[in-house]
């Protein structure tokens, strides 16, 4: 059993809180007591079904309003997974929010109503799933009870869809027809298409390949804190503490710090204070070197065979995510990994609208929720990977060091890695 | 390549490894709340596998009520000596007494809201930066909302809409002077994986857990341990009953379950069977109102 950790992209209107409802209510995750807590607020607005939307909205200005207005997580398991829910909301005021939940997974389920069809914020949810670089993407196209379940409607929108999706590069795309409200499709297949030949959504989700997308040929090591006891028997123990991010670090491989560059040879793993064979990702563990080497942390282990980018200016996408507007040569804590560094944020070299693809060229600011590719330049080097082709060590945010907020999320870029997806970034 | 697969649990074990030692990483003076309640064991365990043959970069805490149950005081005691770690205690009474706090009235008085009192004074006695704590987000909806690292302001309250975004495995712990961090580690995982962990790793638990029979009152269908806290009337149900504790908190506002569940087994078998959430069984003081998780939080509660 592993885990599957996905973002549904929607919003009220198109019956995300339902259909999470719905997933939580069908597998038995929700008890009676919440249950009970439902009804009572369900009998406090208006009268009919049982309004599984309830169940996701924490907050009670979200419950007040009938919002969500940040992300949410939820939890459910079948005997096949364990499943994290990112429930983030779908406006374009909640960009950033998406761009968090979307983050910390492997999976996206974007939700179009079946009525409307492939619709702006369609298209603004799949270009963030884009820029995530989500490995897998499920289209629920829902309330198909209101469409008469009609299959002539599913395959327009799919047609409609996959052009969006090839436009973006969107890989491993699923779509399913559902009613969430109804339940149809979701963990049963549905009486009411027997035209649809494909798994439920739940089925789907239990199924979904997630192990190959963690990279276990390009080892990275962050090292987050250095374990000394110091005490008499352990005097000399000195062992490097982290999780390693990608690849494998078994005893006697080659190893590069970076980004000092100094070489050394791997003297043991051990995981949970116990020797091992071997550690691999997402495994947290403690390594040891052979030579004495000046190691803390903010240093990556990288494994000799698989270099690492280590530099001090790179391109990024980045997402602003604070009010206080992004002015080029504002100076920021740049954070990736265990290693923090100042930067400064050179030029902007353009704008992209999130719901068209358009790109507005050298924008004087960048504003809460915008989309902007830039330079930046840090103040020492740190070793990083392109994020489409390692997700693990591509990802950097940004904190503002006057409010320490975190203000923006960048995806680190290089050419050669973005052009297949991204002809014009 | 298929045998470099990890199990959920080992998922969820390595990100808590990862999140302690962002902590020891990021912080001067972290502390790790501990009350000798089933999650905070858990939390003791990963802080093992994080740090030994090390030492704790930080003492255990724990902010005794004066409502404790003896059960769980007794092994708070006993696995801080075990492991050879500092343990800390504050007395919410001391706090009383020293403040004039009046305490709450009524058949089941609750220090829930006085035990903030004590937990912000002992932050800034010891100047803590950061308090680990076992909260998860199955638990509750605002706790559902809530980030791994969490920042408070020197009132210790939560701002639900202003939390700072957070993106991949990094975690911000930059603060201003006066403000501090609630860092929860077990975040994602469910009161079962929590069971299951613990059945797995062969962790220790207080007796409380397991059933045992024991003098209980019965109030609006829950089953609270009779004590010197409890107010009771000539009219009140009291009964013995075998039953265990799916939570433990004050004894005044946590209920018994009946229950004979007396192995890791069994108390599993019984969780996958249930049809009622783990506070909603246990908790008297999370059904005031429906946000009342929520307020409590913004009031500098964990």
């Amino acid at each position: 059993m592993d885990i599957l950790r996905f973002l549904t992209a929607g919003s009220v209107d198109d019956g995300k809180s339902t259909l999470i409802g719905r997933l939580l209510y069908d597998s038995k995750s929700i008890m009676v007591d919440q249950l009970e807590a439902i009804e009572r607020s369900t009998k406090n607005r208006e009268e009919g079904q049982v309004d599984l939307a309830l169940l996701t909205d924490g907050l009670r200005a979200e419950r007040e309003q009938g919002i969500t207005i940040d992300v949410a997580y939820k939890y459910f398991s079948t005997p096949k997974r364990k499943f994290i829910i990112a429930d983030t909301p779908g406006h374009i005021q909640y960009t950033r929010n998406m761009v968090t939940g979307a983050s910390n997974s492997d999976l996206a389920i974007i939700l179009i109503d079946a009525r409307h069809g492939v619709v702006e914020q369609t298209r603004r949810h799949s270009i963030i799933v884009s820029l995530l670089n989500l490995p897998h993407v499920v289209v629920a196209i829902n309330k198909m009870d209101l469409v008469k379940y009609s299959q002539d409607v599913y395959n327009d929108i799919v047609i409609d869809y996959a052009q969006v999706a090839k436009s973006l590069g969107l890989k491993n795309v699923s779509y399913i027809p559902i009613s969430a409200l109804n339940g149809d499709n979701i963990v049963e297949k549905a009486q009411t298409m027997p035209w649809y030949e494909g798994e439920s959504l739940l089925g789907l989700l239990e199924t979904v390949e997630v192990h190959e997308d963690i990279n276990l040929t390009e080892g990275r090591f962050p090292v987050q804190y250095v374990i000394r006891p110091q005490t008499d028997e352990l005097h000399d123990y000195r062992g490097y503490a982290g999780k390693i991010i990608s690849g494998i670090y078994r005893k006697g491989d080659k190893v590069v710090v970076q980004p000092s560059g100094v070489e050394s040879t791997i003297s043991a793993v051990e995981i949970g204070g116990e020797e091992v064979e071997e550690a691999f990702a997402p495994q947290s563990a403690v390594l040891h070197l052979k030579d004495d080497v000046d190691i803390s942390r903010g240093d990556m282990i990288v494994k000799q065979d698989a270099p690492v980018q280590v530099a001090q200016e790179f391109e990024v996408v980045l997402c602003w995510m604070s009010n206080t507007p992004l002015v080029p040569r504002n100076k920021y804590l740049l954070q990736i990994n265990s290693r923090t560094v100042r930067c400064v944020v050179k030029e902007l070299e353009y704008k992209l609208n999130v719901n068209t693809l358009e790109k507005e060229l050298s924008p004087v600011s960048a504003g809460l929720n915008d989309v902007v590719k830039a330079t930046i330049k840090t103040a020492s080097p740190i070793a990083f990977d392109a994020y489409r082709k390692l997700r693990a060590n591509g990802g950097a945010v940004l904190i503002d060091e006057t409010s320490n907020v975190t203000v923006g999320a960048c995806m680190i870029s290089t050419e050669a890695t973005e052009k297949p997806f991204w002809p014009e970034i | 390549m298929s045998s470099y697969t990890l199990d959920y649990l080992d998922q969820l074990e390595s990100e808590a490894i990862h999140i302690f030692r962002e902590v020891a990483g990021q912080f001067e003076r972290p502390a790790l709340l501990f009350s000798g309640g089933k999650d905070s064991i858990v939390l003791v365990h990963l802080a093992l596998k994080a740090f030994r043959p090390g030492k704790f970069p930080f003492p255990l805490v724990h902010i005794d009520t004066g409502h404790n149950f003896e059960e769980a005081l007794d092994f708070r005691d006993y696995l801080a000596d075990k492991i050879g770690e500092k343990l800390i205690v504050r007395h919410v009474e001391d706090t009383i007494k020293a403040k004039g706090l009046t305490e709450q009235k009524g058949k089941l008085p609750s220090r829930n809201g006085l035990q903030t009192y004590t937990l912000l004074d002992t932050i800034e006695e010891f100047e803590f930066d950061a308090c680990i704590g076992g909260a998860r987000r199955d638990e509750e909806k605002a706790r559902a909302k809530e980030r791994i690292f969490s920042v408070r302001d020197e009132f210790g309250s939560w701002d639900p809409k202003l939390q700072r975004p957070e993106l991949w495995n990094t975690y911000n712990g930059k603060i201003n002077k006066g403000e501090n961090v609630r860092v929860f580690p077990i975040s994602n995982w469910t009161e079962l994986d929590i069971w299951n962990y613990i059945r797995r790793e062969k962790i220790e638990l207080p007796s409380i857990y397991f059933a045992h029979e024991r003098e209980v009152l019965e109030f609006e269908g829950r089953l609270v341990a009779t004590n010197e806290f409890v107010q009771l009337h000539d009219d009140d149900v009291i009964t013995r009953k075998v039953v265990r504790y799916r939570t433990v908190g004050d004894m005044t506002c946590t209920a018994a379950v009946e229950s004979s569940a007396s192995t890791l087994d069994d108390i599993i078998n019984e969780i996958i069977a249930t049809n009622t959430s783990e506070r909603g069984q246990t908790r008297i003081d999370d059904r005031v109102s429906e946000a009342a998780m929520e307020d409590r939080k913004k009031n500098g509660y964990f």
